[in-house]
């Protein structure tokens, strides 16, 4: 198993499920995937572009450096167009990883996908932020 | 005398090859089974910032990984790139992440150097017994670890 990407939505809100192994290998496919989102809109490249995105990675078998790099570089561009990235996961295998980098003080971490709604409760991506996409970097 | 040896062209696609190799290696050495997740991710990151070094600098060498059976459990990870790659300081990871704007406003995804970074950082969190030297023929480092045998 290597690694499957499947957008979703919970709660009108996009999810993007990871399934499998996040890695040095992996993780440009992981890191285009995230780009597409945030530059253009959801898996069928249907706009808009993505603000308030959620994670779900309760079936990652293994995630290394080279995967939360690409975790972080999201997290920086959405925070950076006013968006949001909430992760979930509940397994105590992945979560060291979090720990352990000091990671988890900066990614907001939930354990289900309904919880990561609660997490950012005011972001709505139904609003459509501006409606042109980004051209120019704030 | 390592029990087993392994080398791999310097590709990303192998990298997982090497943690199966040394986690089945590990088993078989007897390394307590849940210490077992921790050698996967340990020898993942040290091959894949070989393979890092290895692309950065254009060589073709194999990354070179010797299991070795003893009163431990021993991982050599050997690199060959240059001199200026040694890691005498190991970055803190949310430092990094700190102080990364400048990359990120160009560059939307952190440069592989952060991930490199990241890795070394992971492996010291995560490793007890962690040495990264440079290598004894004066190229490339060596990353060494160990775990007990139960």
């Amino acid at each position: 198993m290597e690694l499957s990407l499947q957008t979703g939505t919970v709660a009108g809100r996009t999810v993007l499920r990871v399934t499998g192994e996040i890695d040095v290998y992996t993780a440009p496919e992981l890191r285009q995937r995230l780009l597409a989102l945030i530059e253009r809109g959801d898996g069928d490249g249907a706009p808009p572009p993505v603000r308030h995105l959620v994670i779900d990675l309760s079936k990652v078998e293994f995630l290394d450096s080279t995967g939360l790099g690409v975790l972080v570089g999201g997290l920086k561009r959405l925070r950076a167009l006013g968006g949001t990235l909430v992760l979930v996961c509940a397994q105590a295998r992945i979560l060291k990883i979090f720990q352990i980098t000091g990671l988890d003080g900066i990614f907001t971490i939930v354990p289900t996908e309904e919880a990561a709604v609660a997490a950012e409760p005011a972001a709505e991506d139904s609003t459509g932020d501006q409606s042109a996409p980004p051209a120019t970097d704030r | 005398m390592p029990t087993v040896r392994l080398g791999f062209s310097p590709a990303p696609a192998h990298v997982r090859t090497a943690r199966l190799v040394a986690v089945a290696v590990a088993r078989r050495a007897g390394v307590p089974e849940e210490l077992l997740d921790e050698v996967r991710l340990a020898v993942g990151e040290a091959c894949s910032r070989a393979v890092a070094l290895h692309q950065l600098y254009h060589r073709k060498e194999l990354v070179d990984v010797e299991m070795t059976d003893g009163p431990r459990f021993t991982v050599r990870v050997h690199d060959r790139g240059p001199a200026e790659s040694r890691a005498d300081a190991l970055p803190d990871p949310v430092e990094l992440v700190a102080h990364s704007e400048d990359i990120v406003t160009a560059e939307p995804f952190p440069a592989a150097t952060v991930a490199v970074g990241m890795g070394l950082a992971l492996l010291t969190g995560l490793v007890d017994d962690l040495e990264v030297t440079p290598s004894p023929d004066g190229t490339g480092t060596s990353v060494r670890m160990s775990w007990p045998i139960a």
